[in-house]
């Protein structure tokens, strides 16, 4: 038996090295979410004086899409050829397995925002910064809370029929304080405001994260089948 | 025999409380006779809370005691809870438009209501097509539900703080404002959407029994046909 840590990093390790071995897959995530940000600057028209406005809606919409994509096939992989079971039987406690999914869709989904922020940026014509560095924390803090809730649901979603549909429908709702946050904090981020402005809700955020880990962790024995 | 008493007294109040609201509660001197939707949407608006709360806390209860009687009640009271909150979702916009000159804004009750609404229709509907394995379903339906109600006060404040601004609507919580007519009406027309409330989930519990004994005698029958069908 090896301790939540070391288990947590073993899975997440094994997700990103499935991740480098077909590149493919993780390539298809990205141009997507560059897909989501084109089909708004057509739908918007958008000029660089309206992106502090209007980018961080796009953006996160764009992420927020992605990552329903990554969660479902995230776990969609597990229930092929019965994957799970091995997984399930892994000499580690079961949160080690909730951690590792979490770990590894959170560093899929940032490595997809990271190359996609400065293009979007770019698309817009918003010079790029040192914003981009101090969107940073808010990319990360908002993206666990996301990832936090969302492999939970997946697990549960890719165990029922039509559970592709069903993961964005129960997903959604539950991730609105998140996505207030993140559109807010973007905003406040790209018209180069202070910390003290909206620091609010990155506490949200992180209290959002906290929370909901914390839950997660509990619930997600009941997640797996017996 | 408790369990037969809510809907004659249901019967009985909601009588009452139309006299209540249309008749005794005084008219509000601006918004004039639209003002009387109020009797039913607050009321309502309780009723879904305590159908979303009655089905949290038999999620919880039923993750840890794992007795079926339990997601059964859960489940009853999130259809109720998702019943009031329809309700409260149509008579808030037929209030606001001629009050507010909108049908909806973005205001924080009614944003965060609407969400709510989606997270336990979300729910409704992960139980419709979880597929054969009831206690599955089940386990599945009460992480939904407890993940759903520990969401309800964060979504609240994330929506508040969007706004940025947020009117007053009513103030509700410690009477201020509101006529001791009125408060008695409304008194009145809470107790009958509580009787209606038990009413209904007392009807949906024995339905909710009932298929459950379906279900498990199908699976009898079910096995006995196989049995006598293979070879011996």
């Amino acid at each position: 038996m090896i301790g939540v840590a070391r288990g947590s990093l073993a899975v997440a390790a094994k997700d990103l090295r499935a991740e480098m071995a077909s590149p493919a897959q993780a390539m298809s995530l990205f141009v997507f979410a560059l897909l989501v940000v084109v089909v708004f600057h057509f739908a918007f028209d958008l000029t660089a004086a309206e992106f502090t406005a209007l980018g961080p809606g796009v953006l996160w919409v764009a992420i927020l899409f992605t990552g329903i994509l990554a969660l479902d096939r995230g776990f969609r992989v597990e229930r092929e050829g019965g994957r799970i079971d091995g997984l399930r039987l892994a000499p580690m406690p079961r949160s080690a397995l909730y951690f590792g999914k979490v770990l590894s869709t959170w560093t899929i989904m940032t490595a997809v925002e990271i190359v996609l922020v400065p293009i979007a940026a770019i698309l817009f014509n918003h010079p790029l910064g040192g914003w981009a560095l101090r969107l940073l924390p808010v990319l990360l803090l908002n993206t666990l809370g996301f990832a936090a809730v969302g492999c939970l649901f997946a697990c549960i979603t890719t165990q029922t029929r039509r559970g592709d549909l069903l993961l964005p429908v129960l997903l959604f709702p539950a991730a609105v304080p998140i996505a207030l946050a993140a559109v807010r904090a973007t905003g406040h981020v790209l018209a180069g405001r202070p910390l003290d402005r909206f620091a609010h809700w990155l506490t949200l955020s992180a209290a959002y994260d906290l929370i909901f880990l914390a839950a997660a962790v509990l619930l997600f024995d009941h997640a797996l089948d017996d | 025999m408790l369990q037969r008493l809510p809907l004659p007294l249901a019967a009985i109040a909601l009588p009452l409380a139309l006299r209540e609201a249309f008749l005794a509660a005084p008219a509000e001197q601006k918004m004039g006779v639209v003002q009387r939707i109020f009797y039913f949407h607050v009321p309502s608006a309780m009723m879904a809370f305590l159908g979303v709360g009655l089905c949290a806390v038999l999620s919880a209860l039923y993750l840890w005691r794992r007795d079926r009687r339990y997601d059964i009640a859960a489940e009853a009271a999130a259809e109720l809870g998702v019943l009031f909150c329809t309700i409260v979702l149509v008579t808030g916009p037929l209030w606001a438009r001629p009050v507010w000159g909108v049908y909806w804004t973005g205001e924080v009750r009614l944003t965060s209501t609407l969400i709510l609404w989606l997270l336990f229709v979300g729910y409704l509907l992960l139980r419709g097509q979880a597929g054969g394995d009831r206690d599955a379903t089940a386990r599945f339906a009460a992480i939904v539900a407890i993940v759903g109600a520990l969401d309800v006060p964060i979504i609240y404040k994330s929506v508040e703080w969007w706004r940025g601004l947020h009117p007053k609507v009513l103030k509700i919580s410690g009477g201020g404002g509101l006529d001791p007519a009125m408060a008695r009406s409304l008194l009145v027309c809470s107790i009958a959407f509580l009787l209606l409330f038990a009413a209904l989930y007392v009807e949906r519990l024995r339905l909710g029994r009932l298929t459950e004994e379906v279900a498990s005698l199908e699976q009898q029958t079910a096995r006995l046909e196989n049995a006598e069908g293979s070879p011996a």
